[in-house]
């Protein structure tokens, strides 16, 4: 312990910085995308509609019953075989490009859970209420029940975004370099796994500790009286 | 789409003279035996982690706490990475060299995946315990029991019917989680997929089997402790009557 090198992480910051840069970039796009998707699903999978219901139901069991790094993997090198059907070229995407595009579906599934307890939560007066106005179901979704049943999910989507932030993590399956990944390659090069894995530890465990508080005190300002 | 299907690959034979289903049931056989040894750690160990954050006493619901705040908030992946090359580095010497040469690294991944869920099974055994009305320990106190028979008597037995539904989600959980374990060197499920795609790049079709095998388990895995809770219900409850 006495030897800790702090040399490794100065030297190496700003590969670090990097990839922490596009951890978060992953994880903002996939928790846009993934709620807006997830979204989408909870409505299907509350609509009236069978089949709507059926492949929303579908969606989101697959989804969840399948490990995210098998999905990572799985993706990166079924995405472009279905880019190569559809478009008949060969598009190389890449490990980087490739996790954006699995973590919005895959954390969508989780998202679109939130959503429907959240959809769930509003009282059921609140769509009559809306007919009653006059507006369609689409203004009555959009007007009425979605930004109650998001105002009561918050924390909720925050605490599952926290979990999405860590688990990109999981794409050095796939050799991307994310946070963990760049900490990871300067470890092969400069055998210092100490230095750069208790970095990662400590730097994850910060962002992450100081989020959750922060989704606490919220959940207690936000909280609606009923 | 010129992807050449071949489902005939499963029963060729690999570099190791084993077949390439054998490698997908012997890969499925270390996630399980991964996945029910480190449930077992984190259900011991969360439980314990659950109760000391009910007690009265301050510094154990400390303990518990900042157990809970670690684990939770540090990826697992990088949990694993610190058991197997931080750590041996930070106990002593000998110890070290110890665990990076004679302790089996399936027992280093149990006790890495182990801990990491503890975190979350304490969680739910906290709500099981504080979901109970307080009086349940006042009466256990009022009949001359000691705090931690009132535990093992009265509020344990109750909690854990209560979580039993958080805790199959949990003990479903871990299966996808052991997946991780591949990368400190545990022979498990996806290892192999990973490896059967390396070797014969037949990605669909393991895509197909191993998700499958994984479909399974978690079917498997959920009603079994479906049927435990169907056993176990505490009659008069919402969930004991069937939500009549």
């Amino acid at each position: 312990m006495s030897d800790f090198d702090f040399s490794v992480i100065t030297a190496n910051w700003h590969f670090l910085a990097e990839g922490l840069r596009y951890t978060l970039q992953v994880t903002v796009t996939a928790m846009i995308g993934g709620i807006f998707l997830g979204t989408l699903l909870a409505l299907m999978r509350l609509s009236s509609i069978k089949p709507l219901q059926w492949f929303a139901a579908g969606y989101v069991n697959f989804f969840r019953s399948v490990p995210l790094v098998q999905v990572i993997l799985a993706v990166y090198l079924i995405l472009p075989l279905i880019l190569q059907f559809v478009t008949g070229k060969l598009i190389p995407i890449g490990a980087e490009n490739s996790a954006y595009f699995t973590f919005t579906i895959f954390e969508a599934a989780y998202y679109s859970e939130i959503m429907r307890s959240g959809i769930q939560s509003v009282p059921r007066g609140q769509i009559a209420a809306g007919y009653a106005l006059g507006f369609t179901y689409g203004q009555t979704m959009r007007l009425v029940v979605l930004p109650q049943a998001f105002r009561n999910m918050l924390p909720v989507l925050l605490t599952q975004t926290i979990v999405l932030f860590q688990d990109v993590s999981l794409v050095y399956a796939i050799g991307a370099t994310d946070f963990f990944g760049a900490a990871d390659k300067i470890t092969q090069r400069d055998l210092r796994p100490v230095e750069m894995y208790t970095t990662v530890a400590v730097v994850y465990f910060v962002i992450c500790f100081a989020l959750s508080r922060l989704v606490k005190r919220l959940q207690a300002r936000i909280a609606i009286i009923r | 789409m010129n992807y050449h299907w071949d489902w005939q690959f499963f029963f060729q034979e690999a570099d190791d003279g084993l077949k390439y289903y054998e490698w997908v049931i012997s890969g499925l056989g270390w996630t399980t035996a991964v996945s029910l040894a480190s449930l077992a750690v984190a259900l011991l160990l969360g439980s314990v982690l659950g109760v000391m954050r009910t007690t009265p006493t301050r510094w154990l619901v400390a303990i518990g706490d900042a157990y809970v705040d670690v684990f939770r908030n540090v990826p697992l992946i990088i949990q694993l990475f610190l058991w197997f090359f931080v750590v041996p580095e930070l106990v002593p010497e000998k110890m070290g060299i110890w665990m990076k040469q004679d302790l089996p690294y399936i027992v280093t991944a149990v006790v890495g995946l182990g801990l990491y869920t503890a975190a979350r099974i304490a969680e739910q055994v906290k709500s099981g315990i504080n979901a109970l009305p307080r009086g349940q320990r006042f009466a256990g106190l009022a009949l001359g029991f000691t705090e931690w028979q009132t535990y093992r008597y009265v509020r344990l037995p109750m909690a854990y019917r209560i979580v039993l539904p958080a805790l199959t989600s949990e003990a479903m959980n871990i299966f996808k989680n052991s997946a991780v374990t591949y990368a400190v060197g545990i022979l498990e499920l996806y290892f192999q997929y990973k490896q059967i795609i390396e070797k014969t790049s037949q990605v669909l079709e393991i895509t197909i089997v191993v998700t499958l095998a994984y479909f399974t388990l978690a079917f498997v895995m959920n009603r079994l402790l479906a049927f435990v809770e169907k056993r176990t219900r505490v009659p008069g409850l919402i969930s004991g009557t069937g939500g009549k």
